[in-house]
């Protein structure tokens, strides 16, 4: 139990630069946290461990990003979406790797780990994407 | 009682809204509060007001936080407690319902409640940025979702559920843009054509230009009182008679639907509730249409038609000015402009005009109870107020 990394947002991105998607999980309800908490908001249970959450699941719905925040300005038109994993658990993301307009609700994506964005500032989080199956 | 008054309009203020150049949020403020104290002449401000709640939502717009003591100060009420409530776009329907705590409570007998926001100097960039941090910043704002894209993606699963057209969309702001040609407060006072808004450039598929709400400069206010002191100060007060607030998930991505906003149906089921109404009792509303889906969805949330059928209610033409159940007379966020921490109470001011009859050319004829629909983010805050003629 002391063992176990914190259940927090900054482990989950440290997760991920290692290419796994970890989520949190309580011990007592059983309940699937994404993104993982320290204090369980079903049952208020602090005994929780990290599990891997599947990496395939399908699109829920999406956008096209054309005006974009001065970080992503470079970037853009690109697409976000919101992707059920094979677990039911929800997660946004950018994806890649299809035209933009060959994207549809429902289509089956997977997850792709992307890289360590390199900025001396807060927060040093890497980046992932979804693409298709 | 269920229905009864819980608090009393007495007055109201709105500065201009539009690129206010050249003004700073403190004194876009001050023009707001003048107009309130200027409607009210049997209230003495330095003797009455004894609270002030302003929204605001961005201290990077103008490096300026601490904005509860700011507002005070140049509202010309120094030493009243004064707070700043912050719930992104819905920052002043929050202050209005902390003003009825207010009150209720017995503390205050008559506070100030309002909200400002200056955002025009900025690049639309930078805009996009600070609006975006109403938003989970980890998990949305991190991975370049930005706010026109967190109400796209609503659009996108509306449209996918229930066959939501974008022509549908593109006629909240048709319809929105010829209430605004009627405001003379409004920031953008021309009528537009369907086909310039469906052909407008894309800033978030499906949403474009004409989908959103302005970039706006603007401030609003209103005086509340307990409503058996409401005479002393006027003849033609507005009673509040319900309110409700409720909040949601930061991140939209949690949520289990997309295609309508949980807490803004929980706001407004407490808002009947207390009010002893239903949604066929309202003459009026003004609804959050920071993007034509969000007022759409509000329809719907709100119980004026059943889940699905807001493209079908915008198209039946029933919510123009000249309709059964007119709603955003005041043009909206969409044409009035959308100064995010001022609109909460720019659309009880609305509400107050209307009900005490000064709407002028907006007005609508025997208007007697009206509602107000304010979101904050993606929902994760919405407030709901019901209002009566006094
Ligand atoms: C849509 C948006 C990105 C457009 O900004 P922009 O690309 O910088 O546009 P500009 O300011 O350069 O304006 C270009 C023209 O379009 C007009 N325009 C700008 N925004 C408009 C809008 N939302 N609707 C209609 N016309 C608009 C301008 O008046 C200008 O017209 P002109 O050339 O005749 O003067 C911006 O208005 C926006 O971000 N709106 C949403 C704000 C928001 O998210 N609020 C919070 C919601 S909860
Ligand atoms: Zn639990």
């Amino acid at each position: 139990m002391s063992e176990q990394p914190p259940l927090t947002v900054e482990q989950f991105y440290k997760y991920i630069l290692q290419g796994k998607l970890m989520g949190g999980k309580c011990k007592k309800c059983g309940k699937v946290h994404l993104p993982p908490r320290p204090l369980c908001d079903n049952c208020f249970s602090k005994e929780l461990e990290w599990t891997e959450i599947p990496q395939k699941g399908k699109l829920l719905t999406y956008t096209i990003i054309h005006v974009a925040p001065t970080q992503f300005q470079g970037m853009a038109p690109y697409a976000v979406g919101i992707v059920q994993l094979e677990n039911w658990v929800q997660i946004p993301g950018m994806i890649r790797g299809v035209a933009l307009e060959q994207i549809k609700i429902g289509m089956p994506l997977t997850i792709d780990f992307g890289e360590c964005v390199s900025t001396q500032q807060w927060p040093q989080w890497p980046r992932y994407y979804f693409k298709p199956v | 009682m269920k229905g009864d008054p819980l608090v009393s309009i007495v007055s109201a203020g709105l500065s201009k809204f539009g690129k206010l150049e050249g003004l700073y949020a403190r004194e876009i403020f001050a023009e707001a509060a003048k107009e309130a104290f200027d409607r009210c002449p049997k209230l003495d401000p330095k003797e009455d007001v004894r609270a002030l709640f302003v929204g605001h939502m961005g201290e990077s717009y103008e490096h300026q936080g601490h904005t509860g003591a700011t507002m005070a100060d140049w509202a010309g009420l120094l030493h009243i407690p004064a707070t700043r409530t912050e719930a992104a776009c819905a920052s002043s329907g929050v202050a209005l319902r902390a003003g009825i705590y207010a009150v209720l409570s017995g503390l205050c007998d008559v506070v100030m409640v309002g909200g400002v926001e200056k955002m025009t100097h900025r690049t639309t960039p930078e805009v996009t940025e600070y609006l975006a941090m109403a938003s989970d910043y980890p998990f949305e704002q991190w991975h370049g979702i930005t706010f026109p894209g967190l109400f796209a993606l609503m659009a996108t699963a509306h449209m996918h559920e229930y066959g939501t057209t974008e022509r549908q969309l593109a006629m909240v702001a048709v319809k929105n843009h010829h209430h605004g040609s009627l405001n003379p407060k409004a920031h953008m006072q021309k009528e537009i054509a369907l086909e310039n808004a469906l052909s407008s450039r894309a800033i978030a598929w499906p949403l474009k230009l004409f989908d959103c709400s302005l970039i706006t400069d603007g401030a609003s206010c209103l005086i509340l009182t307990k409503p058996e002191l409401a005479k002393k100060f006027t003849d033609t007060p507005v009673h509040i008679v319900g309110s409700g607030q409720a909040s949601d998930t930061i991140g939209l991505y949690e949520r289990e639907v997309f295609t309508s906003l949980a807490a803004a149906k929980l706001a407004a089921k407490k808002a009947y509730e207390m009010a002893d109404a239903k949604p066929e009792d309202i003459d009026l509303a003004e609804v959050h249409d920071c993007f034509t889906i969000a007022e759409i969805i509000a329809y719907e949330d709100l119980g004026f038609c059943n889940p699905g059928e807001g493209g079908k209610l915008v198209e039946s033409g029933e919510t123009k000015l000249e309709g059964r159940l007119p709603v955003n007379t005041s043009g909206g966020l969409k044409a009035k402009g959308h100064p995010v921490g001022a609109t909460g109470t720019a659309q009880a001011y609305e509400m107050y005009l209307q009900l005490t009859g000064q709407a002028d050319r907006r007005q609508v004829e025997n208007a007697e109870t009206g509602l107000t629909h304010n979101v904050g983010g993606s929902g994760a805050t919405a407030t709901v107020h019901i209002y009566r003629r006094g």
